[in-house]
């Protein structure tokens, strides 16, 4: 390779991080190269320190870090060749010339990287201050030219507006034209996209894509999903505990993985064009034993005879959902203007069943009202109209009535496994206070036999017993998950409801929970409601799947029919908006629904409902494929 | 904006009627009133008392009538500036205060200018450096200053001031300057004194402040922003200063509420133990020999003060921090 050519060229870079009573080694000699104009994805799971080397890059390396070897970057429009930023002052005035000038970078978050006091406008016109010698009146042009050009329909309005009043992807469009303003030659790209929805990464990936050969510019995208890497690499580069596995350009990589860790990879991520019961191979499986939990519970056993019997075919009914609605009122007021209630409706007429012993999965972008429903279904919100019935084993439980002892029965038949592992679990309580807890407020049992419990509870989550005085900030997020599963599990709940289990993970661990929860499913009888927005993560787990938009079930149909032949315009963008880790299956940018997938605007007439709200009613298409249509519209119609 | 300011000041009529009332209880609650704690005084030092005359003064400030009564006497007087008779200096109280006032402000101002001046440069500092040497030695200096109460520093720069410059330092000017009209040398003279009550009182003021923005800063310091304005290539202390500093300084700004009251009040203790002639002695004088309307009159200015900060540090904040003009109210 001619050192020339390379945009930026890594050598054997190593960075260590100096900790007490020791040094982590986060980048082990480490090489790779941007081409300039050139995509190159940089891939790995968290903690595998790509991060890491895209700040050495940058020069923002926390002051903590020491790294040695070489980073070369050669900008074309630098007269002086290649420079090494290693060698230079991380502060001093040189290296802060070619930062936010020449290379500019993005960050996973959209709602932390940009300042809440400052307009979105003063930020992006910031980088041609520090760059450039422009009058104000010229940055704010050229910044509401950027900001145009990134999709924001009124930039001098956007220019204007503070980053809280803007959506994610909104705001993420923002802090990519704040990258962009001076025209970089090289952009780090750092999950730009993890942190938002299907149908806006599709969005972002298109702009990424679009901007990079319109201003000609490399990117280094780190990322860890294979599906983002498929459809934007040129280059691909893997890398596992800070070294490098396999480089290479993405065709070589993808059709013929050779380095085992890679294969791993890509057999733990969830596809579509998965078999029915083929299971997902996590990188490192988690052996689970359940059967000890059963001995616990009597009546679990014969829960789990029952469940042996093929699930299809039982019908009856365990949790039937009818018609609730929930109308949130935000007072938008400032101070400039009259306060006025708008009342905004989370939960729109949702009706539903769940069968026993089935995983029913809800879809949905963020804010459609799912977790709404979650909540009202716990009785953590309380529904306007509408009721929820379930069947449980010992006679049927209205839940929004049930009042005192009543509610605290209800409490043991309904769980809830919660998105982030973090928040969840009291830093405060060991696993044993934590998993005792339930038990303890349920007066189950004496101190001796609780712990026991905790013990079963542990082995069936697959964690070692000697870890039970240890507290939550010593596990990983994967093993933080699983004790949150096992405390959802600790009374013998009929129904576990699984807010977003995996999407707070990572892809290796992902699979490992994903796995964990079938295996408890099938061992131990349960139902689940899965929640995710994670279409391909819904498709391995769910029996039937419910798809949400606005408040409002669109399309209910087993996995199967909605997966191969969605019928309703949003769950067909949706599905049209999730990345495959697959060269021949590439995102269709150009189908992209500009104004979203809720964007009504682009439906068919017959799934609108613009002159009266009554008007659409759920359409049966057979098979138990329910869709939200027009009342008078024909079923054939309906079909693409 | 307008609409809220003129709300917030419609609303701080009951507040501050509210506030009279507990005054006024307070102040009633003790049995007695000035008169017979001055007869008290008077009998213990053995003097004969003419009980005729105190009953006259008596009526003639209406301390035969219902507490209600005077209550409202009080409170309507208060409104057109009339805030009554101090009895102990046998003068309006308006023209006790009014004396004593300038030169509480000033010591106080002068203190807060002082504390902000230390307390800013220490707090970036020791946030920036966190775990530092510098940190550490500033931050026990701090936590020493916290920790030594006012009057005990007081007496401790009091010896020392004497022996080592030799200046007599109670009081806030030369003995021979009290009660004069102000001249260049009286100013003189209490700028030589005004450095010891200043230091006293800052100290400990200094020392949370420097903790408090320490603690802020250094959480605004994790902030993804920081990251990336460096990225942006922004100079280091300009990053400090536009972002994590401008997001730390919400507390600061809050702290303004509580800071005018406490400019007239001055600090107590620390007062008398340097005998200054501040208003904070005076009103403690006031509280012990029941000397009603100097008390109630001190103790309302101090309550309106308050209001009146609140309210001033409420709109410096919306006008600061666009998430509360643009944001605030929205409930669920």
């Amino acid at each position: 390779m001619d050192t020339g050519a390379d945009l930026l060229r890594i050598e054997d870079l190593s960075i260590s991080f100096a900790m007490m009573g020791g040094q982590i080694d986060a980048v082990r000699k480490a090489s790779l190269r941007v081409l300039p104009g050139k995509v190159t994805a940089l891939v790995g799971e968290s903690g595998s320190g790509k991060s890491v080397i895209s700040q050495a890059v940058m020069g923002i390396l926390p002051k903590t870090a020491s790294a040695s070897g070489q980073i070369l970057f050669c900008d074309p429009k630098l007269s002086t060749g290649p420079v090494d930023i290693l060698k230079m002052d991380p502060d001093g005035p040189q290296l802060r010339a070619l930062r936010g000038n020449r290379m500019g970078k993005i960050f996973q978050e959209p709602m932390t990287s940009l300042s809440p006091l400052h307009t979105i406008g003063n930020q992006i016109q910031e980088s041609l201050k520090i760059h450039m010698d422009l009058t104000a009146k010229e940055r704010r042009q050229r910044s509401e030219e950027m900001l145009g050009l990134v999709g924001f329909s009124k930039p001098s309005r956007a220019f204007d507006m503070y980053p809280f009043e803007l959506s994610g992807g909104m705001r993420q469009r923002a802090m990519i034209a704040m990258a962009l303003v001076c025209q970089p030659s090289l952009l780090i790209a750092d999950e730009p996209t993890t942190a938002l929805d299907v149908t806006i990464q599709a969005q972002i990936l298109k702009l990424l894509r679009d901007l990079q050969s319109q201003l000609n510019m490399a990117m280094l995208l780190i990322t860890h999903d294979l599906g983002v890497v498929a459809n934007m690499a040129d280059e691909v580069v893997v890398i596992y505990h800070g070294e490098i596995m396999e480089a290479g350009p993405i065709e070589a990589i993808f059709r013929k993985p050779s380095h085992p860790y890679l294969k791993g990879l890509m057999a733990a991520v969830p596809h579509f064009d998965m078999k029915p019961g083929e299971r997902l191979k996590a990188l490192r499986e988690v052996p689970v034993d359940a059967g000890s939990l059963l001995g616990r519970k009597p009546a679990a056993i014969a829960k789990a005879d029952e469940a042996k019997a093929p699930i299809h075919l039982q019908s009856d009914v365990l949790l039937s959902v009818r018609d609730i609605s929930k109308t949130f009122t935000t007072r938008k007021s400032s101070w400039f203007s009259k306060a006025d209630n708008q009342p905004y409706k989370a939960v729109d007429g949702v009706s539903f069943d769940i069968r026993r012993g089935e995983c029913l999965g809800l879809v949905g972008e963020s804010g459609c009202g799912k977790t709404t429903v979650s909540k009202i279904l716990m009785r953590a919100v309380t529904p306007d109209t509408g009721s929820v019935m379930l069947a449980s084993s010992d006679g049927p439980i209205d839940v929004l009535a049930a009042r005192g002892d009543g509610l605290k029965n209800l409490r043991t038949k309904m769980q809830m496994v919660f998105q982030d592992p973090v928040s969840s679990l009291s830093p405060r309580m060991t696993v044993q206070n934590i998993l005792a807890e339930p038990l303890e407020i349920h007066d189950r049992g004496t101190g001796k036999s609780r712990t026991e419990t905790v013990k079963t509870l542990l082995k069936a989550i697959g964690l070692d017993q000697r870890h039970i005085n240890r507290y939550p900030h010593s596990f990983s997020g994967g093993q933080r998950q699983r004790i949150g599963i096992a405390r959802a599990l600790a009374l013998g709940p009929e129904l576990l409801i699984c807010d977003e289990p995996v999407s707070a993970l990572d892809v290796s661990v992902q699979a490992q929970i994903l796995n964990l929860l079938k295996d408890l499913q099938s061992e131990l009888g349960l139902t689940y409601l899965f929640i995710s927005h994670n279409l391909a993560v819904v498709d391995y787990m769910a029996d039937r799947i419910a798809v949400m938009c606005a408040g409002r079930i669109v399309e209910i149909a087993p996995r199967e029919i909605l997966m191969r032949a969605p019928v309703h315009p949003y769950t067909r963008s949706l599905l049209a908006a999730v990345p495959f880790p697959d060269l021949d299956r590439p995102l269709d940018f150009e189908t992209l629904n500009t104004g979203g997938a809720s964007d009504m605007r682009n439906w068919n007439a017959a799934f609108r409902g613009d002159e009266a709200e009554a008007s659409l009613s759920a359409a049966d298409l057979g098979e138990g494929h329910f869709v939200l249509a027009n009342r008078n519209a024909d079923v054939r119609e309906l079909r693409p | 904006m307008l609409r809220y300011i003129l709300w917030r000041i419609a609303a701080m009529v009951p507040t501050l009627l509210i506030i009279s009332a507990l005054v006024f209880t307070i102040i009633e609650l003790p049995p007695g009133d000035y008169f017979e704690s001055y007869i008290a005084e008077l009998r213990a030092q053995g003097e004969s008392v003419d009980t005729a005359e105190i009953q006259e003064l008596r009526e003639q400030y209406g301390f035969d009538r219902p507490p209600i009564e005077r209550y409202f006497y009080w409170l309507g007087g208060m409104l057109h500036g009339d805030f009554g008779y101090s009895f102990e200096y046998q003068l309006p109280v308006s023209e006790v205060i009014g004396d004593r006032m300038w030169l509480t402000i000033m010591v106080s101002f002068v203190t807060i200018l002082f504390t902000w001046i230390i307390a800013f440069p220490i707090g970036i500092y020791s946030a920036t450096h966190q775990y530092s040497w510098g940190d550490y030695g500033l931050t026990f200096a701090g936590l020493l200053g916290l920790a030594i109460p006012n009057f005990m520093f007081a007496l401790i720069l009091m010896y020392f001031a004497n022996i080592w410059f030799g200046t007599s330092i109670g009081h806030l000017m030369d003995q021979k300057y009290l009660g004069e009209p102000m001249s260049w040398d009286k100013f003189k003279s209490i700028l030589e004194h005004l450095w010891i009550p200043v230091i006293i009182i800052g100290t400990a003021g200094t020392a949370g402040m420097i903790r408090r923005l320490r603690a802020n800063l250094l959480d605004e310091l994790q902030k993804q922003y920081v990251v990336t304005a460096r990225a942006k290539g922004l100079h280091p202390f300009k990053t400090l200063t536009k972002y994590p500093l401008r997001m730390s300084l919400n507390f600061f700004i809050s702290d303004i509420g509580s800071i005018l009251p406490a400019i007239i009040s001055g600090a107590e203790i620390t007062a008398i133990v340097l005998s200054l002639e501040t208003t904070g002695p005076m009103l403690i004088k006031a509280l012990q020999s029941q000397d009603m309307y100097l008390a109630g009159s001190f103790l309302m200015f101090l309550a309106f003060l308050t209001v009146i900060g609140v309210l001033i540090s409420d709109i410096a904040l919306a006008l600061l921090d666009p998430r509360i003009r643009l944001q605030g109210g929205s409930t669920k």
